[in-house]
């Protein structure tokens, strides 16, 4: 096989590649992932309890999915934290090899506490002074159990039922 | 030079290993694509009708072509499940409660608990236990066991239009010809000897029962319920679990609460339950009914039996105990009474959240068919609320339970005492129309303590409630002992008081 042929077979494969990512990624609405539409986070059905708890919950008007989940200090460390849970959660719906009731992760337990501190800071500057708030209660030293949602369970995703 | 580096400096390689790539990432990125495709049709998708269903499909066989996800579930109600208190083993051989706890032979003397009264097994045997329990060979009864043990919408509508009900069996169930049919049936069904009626069914509880064949919606459908729940409705009980009856209170009440019109589907989802995980009466000398009219709680059942008079014109009782005299009460298995009295009800927690909870397959959400005890599923049925590790959740539920077992069997000796303690009267002499206020004791004392002991979950459905309740029932045995003594001590002066039984602290 000469090269001339092969580099039209590798232009043609690498063609159908990109055309074929292409088309993957309109279809799997990929460039909605780019966006702070709480509706994106829907595209993968099995959020929808929560994305229907949060329409019910008092920061329904005031706080969508990356304001309390995604870290606000700078853009590099938002893209990051974005960039890692999409991975991940792309990686367990795609192979299905997770366990359920899925619970928020270590890091981003932090992320969440971080953000109910950046908001209420005017509120929560006397309770974090005690120095006892995001202090890890974990066996392993991971996360606060303690912490704002432990109590406030229901402001950002609505009654459970 | 080495034969690998001038390898990799001939142009057809590189070109060769791009091809290679892109044919390899093609493929992975069409498998992706096919994966994301399926889940998108999942979510879409939750059925696919095969069949049409109708109000004559009684067989699950045939709803499992249109929803082959929760048959396989409801299937699974065979499988011998059991917990601390709950189930009735692996052993396929049936576990008598009676040889568990003998007191319960004293306290049912008379009557056909004291015969046979196994634990229970999943709700595929419902209908084979019923038709082999010593309670129907041993003992005779009506055909008002179907309301609960069978698939009976369809048995009890042929049976109301033989009986002169208008329509056909092609009416809707909810429809007005479809409602007269079953409550005919249901008056029908009663009369007839168990032998005979439970020749008119098949199949053990099935789809038909909780669902409506066309839209699959949930349904009630159990005449009894229908009835209990419209006279609960009537009354004037306090019921904020279940918004749609206080709701349809201040309404214009032109017409009777229908659940199946005017409940939630939140609410719905006990209903459906609430059609036979209940108190009734569905002894010989009435057609089967729901004592709710003034309310759901143990004492307000009670007040109800209390007012209620027989054809024959005699106060409600289930049988006359044989070693006291006393016209004493049977409990069936109150569980949609006690979880009314819980805080898992107040928060709107439904039945079917924590023994049906939802289970994922792909990206579809089904509810768990497999009906059982939700300490068999702690992940699902109560962390998905409860965000506490799965030991400790299971540990506090058996913490309930123990201390709820500690108290039923005090209250059961202190009752088996009272009996032991009339019986000795009866013997000494004093006669029944002395004891008469005893009796009433041991009625009250009785009734409540069974009504912890039928109801399945040891105290867990409302644990503060069951504690009350065992502590009235102590209190009332405990009232009945010492006015025998006082009987006595007017009988007979002179005589000493008589010397309280020996019993364990």
């Amino acid at each position: 096989m000469s090269v001339r042929l092969l580099a039209v077979l590798a232009s043609l494969l690498t063609g159908t590649f990109v055309g074929a990512s292409g088309f993957t990624f309109i279809s799997a609405k990929g460039a909605s992932y780019l966006t702070d539409d709480p509706a994106a986070c829907v595209n993968c059905h099995i959020m929808r309890d929560q994305y229907a708890a949060w329409q019910r919950s008092s920061h329904h008007a005031q706080a969508t999915c990356n304001d309390c989940h995604l870290p606000h200090d700078n853009v590099v460390h938002a893209l990051f934290v974005k960039a890692s849970n999409g991975y991940r959660h792309s990686k367990a719906f795609t192979l299905q090899n997770f366990a359920e009731p899925i619970r928020i992760v270590p890091s981003n337990s932090r992320v969440l506490e971080g953000n109910c501190l950046r908001c209420h800071r005017e509120m929560t500057d006397a309770i974090t002074a005690h120095g006892t708030l995001g202090v890890a209660s974990t066996p392993a030293g991971q996360v606060d159990l303690n912490g704002c949602v432990r109590c406030h369970g229901d402001v950002g995703h609505g009654p459970h039922r | 030079m080495s034969d690998r580096s001038g390898a990799l400096k001939r142009p057809a390689l590189w070109v060769g290993m791009i091809a290679a790539g892109g044919a390899v990432g093609t493929v992975l990125v069409m498998a992706l694509y096919a994966n994301i495709s399926t889940r998108k049709a999942e979510a879409r998708e939750t059925s696919f009708r095969v069949v049409d269903l109708d109000e004559r499909s009684v067989d699950p066989a045939l709803w499992a072509k249109n929803y082959p996800r929760q048959f396989d579930t409801y299937r699974r109600t065979t499988e011998l499940t059991f917990t601390k208190y709950g189930g009735a083993g692996t052993d396929p051989r049936p576990i008598s409660k009676l040889e568990e706890d003998p007191n319960l032979r004293t306290i049912f003397n008379g009557y056909a608990f004291a015969v046979d009264y196994n634990r229970r097994r999943g709700h595929a045997y419902m209908l084979t236990d019923q038709r082999i329990t010593g309670r129907v060979t041993k003992a005779k009864q009506t055909g008002n066991c179907l309301h609960c043990h069978a698939a009976n919408s369809v048995a009890y509508r042929a049976v109301g239009l033989k009986n002169g009900a208008p329509g056909t069996l092609d009416d809707s169930l909810s429809s007005a010809h479809g409602q007269a049919q079953l409550l005919a049936g249901l008056d029908g069904v009663a009369k007839m000897p168990f032998e005979e009626a439970t020749k008119l069914v098949e199949h053990p509880v099935a789809c038909l029962d909780c669902h409506d064949p066309k839209t699959m919606a949930l349904r009630v459908t159990k005449p009894g319920f229908l009835r209990g729940i419209a006279a609960l409705a009537n009354g004037d009980a306090a019921v904020p679990h279940l918004p749609s009856i206080e709701k349809w209170r201040t309404g214009d009440r032109s017409r009777p609460y229908d659940p199946n019109q005017d409940a939630s589907r939140q609410e719905m989802r006990s209903m459906a339950c609430g059609q036979c995980h209940v108190e009734y009466y569905c002894g010989p000398k009435a057609t089967l009914f729901f004592p709710w009219n003034k309310g759901l709680k143990v004492e307000e059942i009670e007040a109800f039996y209390d007012e209620y008079t027989f054809a024959d014109g005699h106060r409600f009782f289930d049988w006359k105990h044989p070693l006291t005299g006393a016209e004493v009460l049977k409990a069936q298995h109150p569980e949609f009474e006690m979880w009314s009295q819980s805080l898992h009800a107040r928060s709107g927690v439904s039945c079917a959240d924590c023994h049906m909870p939802y289970v994922r397959e792909g990206a579809i959400k089904v509810s768990d068919h497999h009906v059982r005890s939700p300490l068999l599923n702690i992940s699902r049925s109560c962390q998905t609320c409860h965000r506490f590790p799965e030991d400790q959740l299971k540990a506090n539920v058996l913490g309930i339970q123990d201390r709820h077992r500690a108290l039923m069997l005090r209250a059961e000796d202190a009752l088996v005492q009272l009996i032991t303690a009339v019986e000795n009267a009866r013997k000494s002499g004093l006669d029944d129309g002395t004891l008469a206020q005893v009796s009433e004791f041991q009625r009250k004392a009785q009734w409540r303590v069974d009504f912890i002991n039928a109801e399945n979950s040891m105290g867990f459905h409302a644990p503060q409630e069951a504690a009350r309740i065992l502590g009235e029932s102590i209190d009332y045995s405990r009232q009945g002992y010492v006015s025998i003594a006082a009987l006595r001590e007017v009988a007979r002066p002179s005589k000493p008081p008589v010397t309280p039984a020996k019993r364990s602290p």
